[in-house]
């Protein structure tokens, strides 16, 4: 492969000019006329026409499969639809919108993401931020670490929350063992709301902690040395080094996760309905842990509307773009700030 | 002096028993729960309902492993989960590149209009298209088909805009300016100089992708059932049902978990590598 390379750079400088198609047309016999038009002529149509080639297959499957979804989930919202008969569809206008905010189970679903998103995704960057920090010193067997801090990146949702399902059990579940031991009592993690929703964090933060520190030690490592013997100079300790070097220095990959993570917690959806166990749609016997993702789920594939979960999705949406535009504010605000 | 002030600094600075002892917690509590899948899945469902919970493995575990084979149609789950995770992530890293090389090395109109729209498409959640992508799989009888999960997740917006950002810096305009010189055709440049020029992008893109689909849950469990499940989706099965044996359950998520487990223990550095630097073009 190589080598091709190499002498397509080398004969552009030399010779190149001889061998272009325009020119080659000049001195060759009459008879091959035709096929040198028709080979400058494919030339010329392959330069203009190929970008639209390479770029066409993601265009063609995202219309496919994101684009006309996407309206139509537009379009259904406005209608009643059933499960079990979707094409049967009844105009209600945005009677699935108003009915919506009168939900006191969208507004509790709601509540639940905001609060799972919280708890899961702070914890989770602060400490990636100080293991990226750890792992960014001299180490023996620093790589031992990475790789073992990013093995819960490998596990899916399913076999993750399975395992902690029996790590969280009441009666017989190892957490609440080992709490019994040192006397803090059981807890119940099922039942409880903030004891549940702490449990269905942790297994985001057990899954997703060890990949964030890698995105922040790679962002570290790209941090130049300069800027910390400069700190050094002037006396700063470790401690003063990382909050006035390393934390600036990070901050637009720190805002990158922040957003990754926030569009993650929107959507979280597999953790609670397997902790749930068999009542997992409803997100626990009080809908104490259901996220705004499990509510779509139970309204069109436990409830048959599929019009109204259309109205959940366009909602967790709305949702979004507004916590993106706070992201953005936020962002900005930090900017000008320094 | 500079010698001494650098080992004050930075990333020169020795981490000390502190920091060896925190790191040594973060690992057992990333390891712990794998292991104890491990121990779980060797026991009977008897011995995990008792206090103290199992800290070292029984006899159970060959037992147990043949019992979630086929219980939850293990074999055809883990074979369909390679298919589709074969599959996604081929096409994703082909069409990424095709795409990527285009955005960042070639001209045409519309360009930028539509690059930003592909960045945009970044922001949509999957949630937003299930509906209509269920009703469509519905009509056309894909329901338990592999298309179904297939073809909606075959290209990546992610991905697209991934390839770029390397393409623009690894691959010099002035290569593909004098292969174009020389007379060489679009797909003579793709494949001599862009593939060759692209191959560790496109190692991270179709490993992340890869993971990303082996693990994918929420539109596979919509999609799918018992009958022609992936890996994820005859775990959840297997977890929910009203009385589950938890030792066979255990044994199941040992189960659809080893391949990408072994994978790490194997290329675990390279892993590692492929993120991080993902982490810096991304």
């Amino acid at each position: 492969m190589r080598p091709y390379t190499d002498q397509a750079a080398s004969s552009a400088t030399g010779d190149a000019a001889a061998a272009g198609p325009q020119q080659a047309a000049v001195e060759r016999p009459g008879g091959t006329d035709r096929r040198r038009l028709w080979r400058s002529r494919r030339y010329r149509w392959d330069i203009k026409y190929s970008p639209y080639a390479f770029v066409a297959p993601f265009f063609v499957f995202f219309a496919a499969f994101g684009v006309f979804p996407l309206l139509y989930t537009g379009w259904s919202s406005l209608h009643r639809v059933s499960l079990a008969a979707p094409n049967d569809m009844q105009w209600v206008g945005l009677r699935n919108y108003t009915r919506l905010l009168e939900d006191e189970f969208f507004w509790n679903a709601l509540r639940n993401t905001f609060t799972i998103g919280v708890i899961s995704t702070v914890p989770q960057l602060l400490m990636a931020l100080g293991i990226a920090h750890l792992l960014n010193y001299r180490l023996r067997a620093s790589g031992f670490f990475r790789v073992a801090i990013l093995t819960p990146y490998a596990t899916s949702v399913a076999a993750a929350t399975l395992v902690f399902v029996l790590l969280f059990g009441r009666d017989y579940g190892m957490i609440n063992w080992a709490l019994d031991a040192v006397g803090l009592g059981k807890v119940d993690w099922q039942s409880g709301t903030l004891s549940s929703q702490v449990a269905v964090s942790t297994i985001v933060i057990w899954r997703w902690t060890g990949y964030n520190a890698l995105i922040y030690l790679a962002a570290m490592q790209a941090v130049p040395n300069d800027l910390y013997e400069s700190a050094a100079l002037d006396g700063a300790t470790r401690w003063q080094q990382f909050i006035h070097v390393t934390v600036p220095s990070l901050r637009p990959t720190i805002l990158f996760t922040v957003v990754v993570s926030t569009i993650g917690a929107t959507q979280l959806f597999g953790e609670p309905l397997l902790f749930g166990g068999a009542s997992g749609q409803k997100g626990g016997a009080s809908h104490q842990f259901q996220t705004l993702g499990l509510y779509l789920y139970e309204q069109g594939w436990f409830n048959f509307h599929l019009g109204r979960a259309s109205a959940i999705a366009w909602a967790m949406f709305l949702i979004l773009l507004i916590v993106a535009g706070i992201n953005l504010l936020v962002a900005r605000r930090l900017r000008k700030s320094q | 002096m500079t010698k001494l002030l650098r080992a004050r600094a930075g990333r020169h600075l020795h981490g000390g028993p502190l920091t060896y002892a925190v790191l040594t917690v973060f690992t057992v509590g990333s390891l712990f729960p794998l292991v104890w899948t491990a121990i779980a899945a060797s026991r009977n469902n008897t011995r995990l309902s008792q206090t103290p919970p199992p800290f070292w493995f029984g006899g159970n575990l060959f037992k147990n492993l043949q019992t979630a084979w086929t219980d939850a149609n293990m074999g055809l789950a883990l074979l369909n989960t390679a298919v589709v995770a074969g599959t996604i992530a081929l096409g994703t890293v082909l069409f990424s590149t095709l795409a990527g090389f285009a955005f960042a090395k070639l001209r045409f109109r519309f360009k930028n209009l539509l690059m930003l729209l592909v960045v945009a498409t970044m922001m949509v959640p999957p949630q937003l298209s299930v509906v209509p992508l269920f009703m469509t799989v519905a009509e056309l009888e894909w329901t338990d088909q592999l298309q179904a999960v297939i073809l909606p997740t075959l290209v990546s917006a992610f991905g697209v805009f991934f390839m770029r950002q390397y393409l623009v810096q690894a691959l010099p305009s002035e290569l593909v300016e004098a292969a174009r010189v020389d007379g060489a055709s679009s797909l003579r440049i793709i494949w001599h100089i862009v593939f060759p020029a692209a191959r560790p992008a496109m190692a991270v893109l179709g490993m992340l992708t890869f993971v990303a689909a082996w693990n994918d849950f929420f539109w596979p469990i919509i999609a799918l059932t018992q009958d022609n499940p992936t890996v994820q989706v005859a775990l959840a099965n297997l977890g929910q049902g009203f009385v589950p044996d938890q030792s066979v359950v255990m044994a199941g998520a040992l189960l659809g978990t080893l391949p990408l487990l072994l994978a790490f223990v194997i290329f675990g550095r390279q892993i590692v590598g492929g993120i991080m630097q993902g982490a810096v073009k991304g």
